[in-house]
């Protein structure tokens, strides 16, 4: 009983990275109905921008800034490509986020390096440890942001006019802008939005994984994951995605083997997509014919 | 009328031949991966490469004869290596191949040297190269089984026959743990726990803790290269894990130290001599080698040495010493004497060739058990 306690814990560090990762997925999901596969390339720039701040002195405070403004600039400019060829259909934008991710990828290794590198982390080095497993301090302030982000998003999109807005256009952009909403700056909000969350979840993930120019690919495809189990555009669709993968892959691991542990991912994923194609929490939109 | 003409064109042409036989260069192939994925290898490798055939010519060159050293750059790319391969060995007729960088690479050219019987001295990592021998190809770099072998070897002095592993899923992480499995019966040793990892997972605990509530388990070692290592040290470290944990030639470099921080003290590494080469004790067989390359590449490229470069040292001195001994450069007569290299003098270790070992290393020279203390290297006691 306490080793099942054990890996669910070892679970819960990696479910919240992906939920850090994946809730980044729902709000461009949200507004613009494509999924942002450069979302992992978002996380790395994050990181990689802070690291290379402190590497030339900046205080620790100021490159967290730069870097999440660096981040949403990188955000900016992808939306203004979707908004270039916007009379394109979805899947060309899904293909055009790919190729993002690939030129993000290119030019981390051109402007930073192809060394890994990390930072010390900003709570101290130490962990709880709770039925012969640990949660580290850092692991531990991930969950807190990560909850903190996804209340903060639900409240967002329910609460306030400028969230109400995004799902207005999210679910109809004609009827939207006849309503005066001015969808451009909406959907631009939103990619900025997005890469906020990820650049803070790649700033509090570097101390724990280190980061390099290509530790966006899998850490996007996990975030994805998470998402789509969740259920793509509910934030607490990516909370109980993340941590339901996260929990199992740590359960396989202990119990059956760590050579399947990556297949969890995807067998979840093929379930989910076969038996609740909304996922968990989504309901089914009505498709465009 | 006709008769001068005739004379005048035998001359020239007599002129023409002696020209070129002055001329006459002794042709080097190499083939690394200078940029690419696998850059960090084929980059040291090809600065030393130029750094001493220059120096070498500089002193005279092959007797009486300079080097000409003819590159390629494959960008780890298997099939572009063997595209150079083939220009190296029919258009530029060299009489020997230096490279490529990695084993996949190295695989997929053996049987074009094979074929063309021009001697190729690879500088990648796996047994399959030379295991079983081929006659026209050898290799310098310790192989993954004899770091298995070095580590069999400490855990047999420290009487301790139960070990678990845990590898990155990547090729060096499958080939290592292959070999590591294969080795451990010859020291006794029982594979109590076999754990992996994905190259990129960002969390290993849910592993480690199952080796933590394996009790049979008495130490770890872990296979892999990259942010893996690092984070299993970190992981391990949280979880209070007192088994002696063991890291691989992978992890070789400072930059391992750098990464995993505080949790790295007391890891033991398994390490080819260069890299410590300053703190070697003075009787160790290639510590004179090992010193010198590491000041001469620093010196002369303002950077830290790496194991990588060494492994083109000597091979450009193992084909070098094999041509002067040969007198002759008939690609047959030199690879007969690569293979009766003898205590050649490495920075890899010490070299002795035969027709049944084509690499030549023993876990003697070729590697060294290494402590991190205070974050440094130090000899492991």
């Amino acid at each position: 009983m306490v080793e099942l306690l054990g890996y669910i814990i070892s679970g819960l560090t990696v479910g919240f990275i992906y939920t850090l990762v994946g809730v980044g997925f729902t709000v461009i999901y949200n507004s613009s109905g494509i999924i942002n596969f450069s979302q992992g390339e978002f996380v790395m720039v994050g990181g990689m921008s802070t690291v290379f701040l402190l590497y030339a002195g900046i205080p620790f405070g100021f490159a967290f800034i730069l870097a999440i403004m660096i981040t949403s600039i990188v955000g900016v400019v992808l939306y203004k490509l979707i908004d270039f060829s916007k009379d394109s259909s979805e899947i060309s934008l899904i293909i055009l986020t790919l190729g993002f991710a690939i030129f993000l990828r290119g030019l981390a290794q051109l402007i930073f390096d192809k060394q890994l590198h990390t930072m010390p982390s900003f709570v101290g080095e130490g962990a709880f440890e709770i039925a012969g497993s640990v949660i580290t301090y850092q692991a531990l302030l991930i969950m807190v942001v990560a909850s903190a982000i996804v209340v903060g998003l639900y409240l967002f999109f329910k609460k306030t006019k400028s969230g109400q807005a995004m799902m207005a256009v999210s679910n109809n952009k004609d009827a939207a802008k006849l309503m005066g909403i001015n969808t451009r700056k909406i959907l631009m909000l939103n990619f900025v939005i997005s890469a906020i969350i990820a650049s803070i979840g790649g700033i509090l993930l570097t101390p724990i994984t280190s980061t390099n120019y290509e530790v966006g690919i899998m850490l996007g495809l996990k975030g994805f994951c998470a998402a789509i189990i969740g259920g793509l555009g509910t934030p607490f669709g990516a909370v109980a995605g993340g941590l339901l993968l996260g929990i199992l892959e740590s359960l396989v691991a202990g119990y059956i083997s760590s050579e399947y542990k990556d297949a969890v991912a995807f067998v979840v994923l093929l379930a989910i997509l076969f038996f609740m194609p909304g996922g968990i929490f989504g309901n089914l939109k009505a498709q465009r014919v | 009328m006709v008769g001068k003409l005739i004379l005048r064109f035998v001359v020239s042409l007599f002129l023409f031949i002696s020209l070129v036989q002055a001329s006459e260069t002794i042709k080097i192939g190499a083939i690394v991966a200078a940029t690419g994925p696998a850059s960090f290898l084929g980059d040291p490798e090809l600065k030393t490469l130029q750094h001493y055939v220059d120096k070498i010519n500089k002193e005279g060159g092959v007797n009486g004869k300079q080097i000409e050293l003819i590159h390629y750059d494959t960008g780890a790319n298997p099939k572009k290596a063997v595209t150079f391969v083939k220009r190296l060995i029919n258009q530029d007729k060299v009489v020997a191949i230096i490279g490529p960088s990695t084993s996949g690479e190295t695989m997929a050219i053996i049987k074009f040297v094979q074929r063309a019987k021009i001697p190729l001295m690879s500088m990648a990592g796996a047994v399959a190269i030379i295991d079983p021998v081929k006659k026209y190809v050898f290799k310098i770099v310790a192989t993954d089984r004899m770091a298995c072998e070095k580590v069999m070897e400490d855990l047999k002095n420290r009487s301790i026959t139960n070990l678990a592993l845990i590898s990155g899923t990547g090729g060096f992480g499958k080939s290592m743990r292959k070999q590591c499995k294969l080795v451990a019966p010859k020291y006794g040793i029982d594979i109590v726990a076999d754990e992996t990892y994905g190259k990129k997972d960002s969390d290993m605990t849910s592993q480690l803790l199952k080796i933590k509530n394996n009790k049979k388990v008495q130490a770890v070692l872990n296979a892999g290269f990259g942010q893996g290592p690092a984070i299993v040290t970190k992981n391990y470290a949280q979880l209070h894990i007192k088994h002696p944990l063991y890291q691989s030639h992978g992890v070789a470099s400072k930059k391992f130290i750098e990464i995993a921080g505080g949790a790295s003290e007391g890891v033991k590494v398994v390490a080819p001599p260069v890299v410590v080469a300053d703190k070697l004790s003075d009787n160790f067989p290639n510590k004179k080698v090992a010193l010198e390359y590491k000041n001469e590449y620093e010196k002369a490229f303002n950077s830290q040495v790496s194991s990588f470069g060494g492994h083109a040292y000597d091979a450009l001195y193992i084909v070098v010493d094999a041509i002067k001994r040969a007198n002759s450069l008939d690609p047959r007569k030199i690879r007969d004497e690569i293979e009766n290299t003898k205590n050649f003098e490495g920075v890899d270790g010490i070299v002795n060739l035969s027709p049944k070992d084509h690499l030549g290393l023993d876990t003697k020279t070729g590697m060294v058990l290494l402590e991190i203390k205070n974050g440094d290297w130090e000899l492991a006691k």
